[in-house]
């Protein structure tokens, strides 16, 4: 193969809800390609469809109509089960409010997916540890995630994404809770992430700051693609610290 | 995912809210305990009334006077004077019929040196000893030639010894004053404890018939008879035996009533057996709405914890556990609270079991099936009533979890 198999591929997908007097339309015909290591950004106003956007890829919901290829695979093809098996073991999560198990350690909330994924006890554990160090707390294993501050929550809510070593990560507004000291942090620990571990990167967010971070902003309006672009390196340059 | 996992899963939830976990399985503790002790009671009656039947003696039939009336008046059974010691030994040759003795009783002080003591004085035959099972401790009993003779001789019962000879190392051949008559003891009864209705059955004084009727009642009829069947199975025959027998010597014909009454005790012993059984029924009516109560608690709760961790199934879901998996996990959170509940309740049961057969004085056997039982039951019920929550919680969406408030 002359290039690699796209981590996502969509081809005009549609989504819409039954509603009182008529449907709908929350996705509008998208065609969108992720290329492995690719890191983009959907930005656009609420409403605008980036969050079904983002639970189709995600593999949480099916497109109406529409074709998606998740890492080559027709996903239409796949049952809920062999659904839930991709999600355990090729994708990640972040969410805005980080979504950690309460009253539980740090490092039981990273080895969580892994529980699903079929990983033996023991390799959980080193694993886990070692997510929690490449997310830059590994003194905080043991700590319980409620009486952590947002921005360590977040980290610990990365460690819990990358663990299965996955193919995709997506952040929904990751850093819509977070301070701008904090916020900067994540954003330069995805960028870590897509740089050093090449793990491809879908980030949905409604703050210009946090999306010029990304390589490439796609623009969202009415659940459609009315923008897609790549952040010249001039701003990703200045951005950087 | 092995069921190992799917266990620790469940476990954690519980130990991480252990005030919620621990009043869900009160509901379960308190059933069980419940089935525990109902089984307890009912079993400790039937191996109680058993052994009263075999301590009243093997095969046993009495024969009571029956009522009689005077100007109108019915006096109540037991009341005639009609049985007299012929119809004992008549009773004895009836084939079938192991031994016989009459029995005459009077309640009396007694004397015996410097102490004295109120006691039931019991008039019997030889056979007595055979008849009730009953073994000497020491010495020996009257024989036929006491009887004849009406011979100034007592047996003692361990309570009369323990009143009359505290002091003594044995009270064979000392003298009981009886109503002022002298009589040597002859020998000591074996202890009997407590009758079927409470009463001391070693508060008592044996002597021949003979001496309780000549000596000191001077009546010439006795109140009791008391037969052994030579087999179980004879019992019922004996008995019709025994009514024509006295119909005979009565002279009782046509539509006349009975001057005397035969009762056979194993009437007695299916009656209170029966009793208990009702007992039981209405005890294991109240534990099985009591588990059903339990079950339902363990449902309520859960369904509260599906709608409280609304958030963490939808992120389950979302780091990829398949429905199947949350269904386990709620299902096992709900039979592991349910069992833990009733391995509790069990011990609860059990020791309430001992505590009442200890300071209650009634007799509990805790059977290792009612244990098994009981504890079967609550994980059942776990399964039961975890079944809905559990299910609710695989089938939610996952992206409508994750936005619930």
């Amino acid at each position: 193969m002359p290039q690699p198999t796209p981590v996502v591929r969509l081809v005009d997908v549609r989504k819409t809800y039954p509603m009182d007097g008529g449907n709908v339309v929350a996705l509008d015909g998208v065609n969108l390609v992720l290329q492995p290591g690719d890191f983009v950004s959907i930005m656009g106003p609420s409403g605008s469809g980036k969050s079904t956007l983002m639970h189709v890829i995600g593999l949480l919901d099916r497109p109406t109509s529409g074709q998606y290829y998740f890492d080559g695979t027709d996903v239409a093809k796949l049952g809920n089960d062999q659904l839930a098996d991709l999600r355990s073991r090729r994708l990640g999560f972040v969410f805005q409010s980080y979504n950690l198990l309460p009253r539980t350690s740090a490092v039981e909330n990273v080895e969580l997916p892994m529980l699903y994924a079929g990983v033996r006890e023991g390799e959980r554990r080193r694993r886990a540890l070692a997510a929690l160090d490449i997310v830059g707390i590994p003194q905080m294993a043991e700590h319980i995630s409620n009486q952590m501050s947002g921005g360590q929550q977040q980290r610990v809510a990365i460690a819990r994404a990358l663990v299965n070593d996955p193919k995709l990560i997506l952040a929904d507004e990751p850093t819509g809770a977070l301070d701008t000291k904090s916020s900067d942090e994540v954003m330069r620990l995805f960028a870590k992430l897509n740089a050093e571990r090449g793990i491809t990167i879908l980030l949905v967010t409604h703050e210009p700051d946090v999306g010029r971070r990304a390589k490439r902003i796609v623009t969202f309006r009415d659940g459609k693609i009315v923008g897609d672009e790549p952040v010249s390196t001039a701003v990703l340059a200045g951005s950087a610290p | 995912m092995n069921p190992k996992t799917l266990l620790r899963i469940a476990w954690q939830a519980i130990v991480r809210n252990r005030i919620r976990s621990l009043l869900t399985m009160l509901g379960m503790i308190i059933g069980v305990a419940a089935v525990v002790i109902t089984i307890s009671i009912g079993v400790g009656a039937r191996v109680a009334v058993a052994a009263q039947i075999t301590g009243l003696g093997s095969n046993l039939l009495i024969v009571i006077p029956g009522s009689v009336t005077l100007n109108g008046v019915r006096t109540g059974t037991g009341a005639a004077s009609t049985l007299t010691p012929d119809d004992g030994l008549a009773i004895a040759k009836l084939p079938h019929v192991a031994a016989a003795t009459p029995g005459v009783g009077l309640r009396t002080q007694v004397v015996a040196g410097l102490n004295n003591w109120y006691t039931q004085i019991a008039g019997v035959a030889p056979t007595y000893t055979f008849i009730r099972e009953w073994h000497l401790a020491s010495g020996s009993f009257f024989t036929d030639a006491d009887i004849a003779s009406s011979a100034k001789v007592c047996v003692l019962g361990q309570t009369v010894i323990q009143n009359l000879f505290p002091d003594e190392s044995s009270p064979l051949g000392k003298i009981v004053l009886i109503r002022n008559v002298p009589f040597t003891v002859i020998g000591t009864l074996s202890r009997k404890g407590q009758s079927a209705s409470g009463t001391d059955q070693d508060d008592v004084i044996l002597i021949p018939y003979t001496s309780s009727m000549q000596r000191l009642t001077g009546t010439v009829f006795v109140s009791v008879i008391a037969v052994s069947a030579d087999q179980q199975q004879n019992i019922s025959l004996v008995q019709r035996e025994i009514v024509q027998l006295l119909e005979q010597r009565h002279q009782i014909v046509g539509t006349m009533q009975d001057d005397f009454d035969v009762r056979n005790l194993q009437d007695i012993a299916n009656a209170a057996s029966a009793s208990a059984t009702t007992m039981e029924f209405l005890l294991a009516g109240v534990a099985v709405v009591s588990l059903l109560v339990g079950g339902i608690g363990i449902m309520n709760i859960m369904l509260v914890s599906v709608t409280e961790r609304t958030r963490e199934i939808g992120l389950r879901i979302a780091v990829g556990a398949r429905g199947a998996a949350i269904l386990a996990q709620f299902l096992i959170e709900a039979v592991v609270l349910s069992g833990v509940g009733g391995l509790i309740g069990v011990v609860f049961g059990v020791a309430a079991a001992a505590a009442i057969s200890i300071f209650g004085h009634w007799p509990m056997v805790v059977p290792l099936s009612g244990m098994m039982l009981a504890f079967s039951f609550a994980a059942l019920t776990g399964v039961f009533f975890g079944y809905y929550p559990a299910s609710k919680a695989a089938h939610l969406n996952p992206i409508e979890a994750l936005r619930f408030e």
